[in-house]
């Protein structure tokens, strides 16, 4: 394993690009973004098996697709941070001409990413299709996939959580960033998502919890416990407790920041709890 | 002028099940999925012969546009099957996000479209799709007129890189194009040479076109007929060639006038050689139950409503 004060450092540098990123256009959502920092970069420094080269195939390696596209910024952050492109190019996202577009797509050839993401409710159903031709191909490495919570209510990932189960599609694990937020407010009083544990289970799935979701300990402990489900028969889901904002006081525990950006002096004070490690941008 | 002759009736959907057949023979990178229509598409025979290619993934045409999307990952080709409502309206922003938008490699193959479906009604007779699916950057969009010609495009697609639109029907049409044709996607083909008024027809309509050139010829006029199998990217040459000679076009298609070929037509012909032009097609209506024939009749989607659109454009030149 790396270093755990390496992966420590990135944590705190990306929290860092994500609040530069949308402050510098003024736009793009930084609260889920800093609420899965540690996931993030558990999966890509730790957890995956990636090759060097970028191939759109994926073939032979691990894969993982954003369903919940809005939080671009953390996801650029850490493939940059990953060696996937150019560290620089975060000045570009959200820019005219840019290949980090608002929502992350393939259009413009970015490494890293093998579907567009930003319309709600896509993500299991493509993770699904990639785990079906791993096993056809007989490649025999896991797909990854990330879904808010609140992207639960759109009735795709019901129809798309039956087939992985119904069709055994084991080298899948789903996991579910349950900060308990979306755009409206808390989603208990948007829509009540019910027990999510209880319904994947009951869909048929294997699932397993990470309550400290921003605890890159836990975080990593969680997801190789989930790795070490796989092709048992059962798809996997990880229910990732974390917190919106994670990171920055004035923006945790609250719904406020989900499409946000901080203005100059909120930024300040949101770089100063989280000191340059890696160097910024 | 050339003769046509029907070689016996078969159903397009027919055609794309015998296209599949091979392409699962022919290419192992071809996989199937389809919602719950397994007969309804012929997708039997792929499912019998190549199981572990086969996908069912029930009545969830969202997940299904998805799943394909995500296969291509694996560098497979995905062919969907669902009838045509169920292939564009009902998953359009799946199609356009996961598909279209990031520009895979999906193949969604759509029957039972338009009024011809039938008795089922309008909830299943869509005539929007090819409009739906044009309006999409990247994706290219057919529409085939007979059992032999949709065989011949289902091989096309597999070899075709880019998210594609499949059109074909339930009805038994006349089946008149040659069996083992090549099939050039994008490129229409001449059917019948005119000097009086041009019909360009898509999907069965290219079979009630080459009727009203004979019927017409009967009567002195003479009509050039073009096959346009492919409505995105149109071969607008074809098109701006034989309305050159002819003056005035008539087209054809099971479809809304509203968004099919004959606007896409109109659009060709506006910007480069403003043209007379009637257009066969429903007239922003939805269907309803009856026989194919019936229904083909009340709007006005046979051989004698192109007639007569053929002579009232000749009339306007």
């Amino acid at each position: 394993m790396a270093d755990l004060q390496h992966l420590e450092d990135l944590v705190v540098q990306v929290r860092r690009d994500i609040l530069r990123q949308v402050h510098a256009v003024n736009s793009g959502h930084p609260g889920g973004s800093l609420g899965c920092t540690e996931f993030f970069v558990a999966l890509y420094q730790e957890l995956m098996e990636r090759k060097d080269d970028f191939n759109m195939d994926g073939i032979g390696e691990d894969l993982f697709f954003l369903s919940n596209g809005h939080i671009s910024p953390v996801f650029y952050s850490v493939l940059a941070r990953s060696g996937y492109f150019p560290v620089e190019e975060l000045k570009t996202f959200r820019h005219i001409d840019s290949r980090l577009q608002g929502h992350p797509t393939t259009h413009e050839g970015l490494p890293g990413i093998r579907v567009a993401s930003g319309s709600l409710g896509q993500g299991i159903s493509v993770s699904i299709g990639a785990a079906e031709a791993k096993k056809l191909n007989k490649d025999n490495h896991i797909v990854y996939t990330l879904c808010g919570d609140g992207e639960l209510q759109e009735g795709q990932n019901w129809e798309a959580i039956m087939y992985a189960a119904g069709n055994k599609v084991d080298n899948l694990i789903v996991s579910i960033d349950l900060n308990g937020q979306q755009i409206d407010g808390a989603t208990q009083n948007v829509l009540p998502l019910g027990n999510v544990k209880e319904k994947f289970e009951a869909f048929g799935w294997d699932v397993l919890e990470i309550k400290e979701g921003n605890n890159l300990s836990a975080v990593l402990e969680g997801m190789k416990k989930a790795k070490a489900k796989t092709g048992n028969g059962k798809p996997v889901c990880v229910l990732l407790h974390t917190v919106m904002g994670n990171g920055v006081d004035f923006m945790m525990h609250t719904h406020a920041w989900h499409g946000k950006a901080p203005n100059d002096e909120q930024l300040e004070k949101a770089l100063s709890q989280n000191p340059e490690t890696l160097g910024d941008y | 002028m050339k003769k046509y002759t029907d070689s016996g009736k078969k159903d397009t959907r027919s055609g794309f099940g015998a296209g599949l057949t091979e392409l699962g023979k022919t290419n192992e990178n071809v996989v199937a999925l389809c919602a719950d229509l397994t007969g309804s598409l012929k997708m039997d025979e792929f499912k019998e012969n190549h199981p572990e290619r086969f996908y069912q993934v029930g009545i969830a045409e969202a997940n299904m546009m998805g799943m394909a999307a995500g296969m291509t990952i694996g560098g497979k080709i995905p062919f969907t099957g669902t009838f045509a409502n169920f292939s564009t309206g009902r998953v359009y922003d799946q199609i356009r996000q996961s598909i279209a938008y990031s520009g895979k490699n999906v193949k969604i193959c759509a029957s039972h479209a338009g009024v011809t479906l039938g008795e089922d009604g309008a909830t299943h007779q869509i005539l929007e799709d090819l409009g739906l699916m044009k309006m999409l950057p990247g994706m290219t969009v057919i529409n085939t007129c007979d059992y032999n010609q949709t065989k011949a495009a289902t091989l096309a697609v597999a070899e075709h890189q880019g998210p594609m639109y499949l059109r074909f029907g339930r009805p038994k049409v006349a089946n008149f194009t040659p069996e083992n044709q090549n099939f050039e996607i994008g490129k229409a083909v001449h059917l019948q040479e005119g000097t009086d008024v041009t019909l360009v027809a898509t999907g069965h309509l290219v079979w009630e076109a080459l009727q009203a050139a004979e019927k017409l010829h009967e009567e002195g006029i003479s009509a050039e007929v073009i096959n346009i199998h492919t409505i995105k990217p149109l071969d607008n040459k074809a098109i701006l060639d034989s309305v050159v000679k002819t003056g005035c076009i008539v087209t054809a298609e099971e479809h809304n006038y509203l968004g099919g070929l004959g606007e896409s037509v109109s659009r060709v012909l506006a910007k480069n050689a403003p043209t007379p032009q009637e257009f066969v097609a429903t007239q922003d209506t939805f269907g309803e139950s009856g026989t194919p024939e019936q229904l083909m009749e009340k709007y006005g989607l046979n051989a004698n409503a192109i007639i007569k659109a053929a002579k009232k454009v000749i009339s306007r030149k």
